[in-house]
């Protein structure tokens, strides 16, 4: 059983405050939506979660079992898609997900690799280099990256951004798969977006 | 899906050869190093005409050439992450110590090529017979090994700086100074015929700081490299 849990958590740029006392608490199959005006700190927030960012004060513990989980052994049970998130442009799809799971130590073959670039409607085109994407397919292929470590935890961040409504009927099963898996995190302005969480917070009041 | 485990040497290397193929692809600091260092052998050679250099002066050319064309390119190896906003990618995926020897052999590595390039061409249009060729390329590779060290840190300290500009090679001065000296001193006593055992100081000098600085990288990095 994994848990995420913030205690008191609290970030501030220089002086000014992003939020303060943030107190969270989930298990498995538990999903939550952080939702906020441009600048309330969700994206700050998620990049806390997922070690990216250290917080000012508090902290964000990750259990599994009764067991506190290291910064990278919490890593390695993360996945995460947000738009600060770049792909390397000059390499191809599969170079980039076959070089980003051998540097975590993961032995997939090209084979796998290829049907994860397929599950997200990349068929084809997984030896093209990534700079020749659009913007929704780049999208996708950080989906397919995320996934690609099968997370305890993941965490998204304008998760239909970019995407075409096949691209949205993918998060649709992915976020479902997801909930029946372990734990959903996402921060987003779209009202649609609501209905993927158990819970929503708002950020910046 | 669990993680298998796979050395650090072996995720070190998978680093270096994305590095690689993407240098490759973009020329993105092999293009301006190696232009750097012919411009300015070039220039050298032109202003020499017949007459030819001292090995004192020779040696010291030889390594200003090594060092201003590495500060031209070797501080790109963290900048571009920045620039191309990658970083966030592989501090998600990779931990601090991999990071750092991967970006350390992929320094080396362009240091080598300048060097592969730089020699040959440096022997010709300065006319400098190098006399103890063994005793010229064992200081060429440990002084590599310790500028590849300290320039791979401090590179990783100014991508995080908001004004880049000159502080690489600012920066840079101080530290590889002592590196400087002992290089220097090495091939001219090698340019001059001497053998290993008169040159064995400086050959000490230049292995203590390759081991010094990158134990110190590997000790600082995590501090430097997490946000």
């Amino acid at each position: 059983m994994i848990s995420l849990q913030t205690k008191e958590l609290g970030k501030w740029f220089g002086t000014r405050k992003i939020f303060d006392r943030l107190d969270l608490y989930l298990e498995e199959k538990g999903s939550l939506v952080v939702t906020g005006k441009n600048g309330s700190g969700k994206t700050t927030l998620l990049k806390i979660l997922c070690g990216l960012l250290r917080p000012t004060k508090g902290e964000v513990l990750i259990n599994f079992g009764e067991r506190n989980l290291t910064r990278q052994e919490s890593r390695n049970l993360l996945g995460l898609v947000m738009p600060d998130l770049e792909l390397y442009g000059e390499l191809t799809a599969l170079e980039n997900l076959l070089f980003l799971s051998r540097i975590r130590g993961l032995n997939l073959s090209r084979g796998e690799l290829e049907m994860k670039i397929d599950q997200v409607g990349l068929a084809g085109r997984e030896d093209d280099p990534v700079f020749s994407f659009s913007s929704g397919m780049k999208q996708r292929l950080k989906y397919a990256l995320a996934l690609l470590f099968d997370p305890r935890v993941l965490l998204l961040d304008e998760p239909t951004a970019n995407l075409d409504e096949d691209g949205i009927l993918l998060v649709d099963r992915i976020v479902s798969q997801q909930k029946e898996r372990g734990i959903l995190i996402l921060a987003t302005n779209e009202k649609a977006d609501l209905k993927y969480g158990d819970r929503v917070i708002q950020l910046g009041n | 899906m669990a993680i298998e485990s796979s050395s650090w040497a072996i995720r070190s290397a998978w680093l270096l050869a994305k590095d690689l193929k993407s240098e490759f692809r973009t020329r993105y600091a092999l293009n301006a190093i190696l232009m750097f260092a012919l411009t300015t052998l070039a220039v050298v050679s032109f202003s020499l005409g017949a007459s030819s250099l001292s090995p004192k002066m020779a040696a010291s050319l030889f390594w200003l050439v090594i060092f201003f064309s590495s500060m031209s390119g070797l501080a790109q190896v963290f900048v571009k992450e920045e620039e191309s906003r990658t970083v966030n990618l592989l501090r998600l995926v990779a931990t601090p110590g991999i990071v750092l020897c991967g970006k350390f052999l992929y320094n080396l590595a362009l240091l080598l090529i300048l060097e592969i390039v730089v020699v040959p061409v440096f022997a010709v249009l300065v006319n400098v017979p190098i006399l103890n060729l063994w005793l010229f390329l064992s200081v060429l590779l440990v002084g590599s090994l310790g500028l590849a060290s300290a320039t791979t840190i401090i590179a990783a300290i100014i991508s995080r700086a908001r004004v880049k500009g000159a502080l690489f090679a600012v920066l840079s001065f101080p530290i590889l100074l002592p590196l400087l000296i002992a290089a220097i001193d090495g091939t001219y006593l090698s340019l001059q015929g001497e053998g290993f055992s008169a040159c064995w100081s400086d050959l000490r000098l230049l292995i203590s700081y390759a081991v010094v600085m990158f134990t110190a990288s590997l000790l600082l990095f995590d501090f430097v490299w997490s946000e």
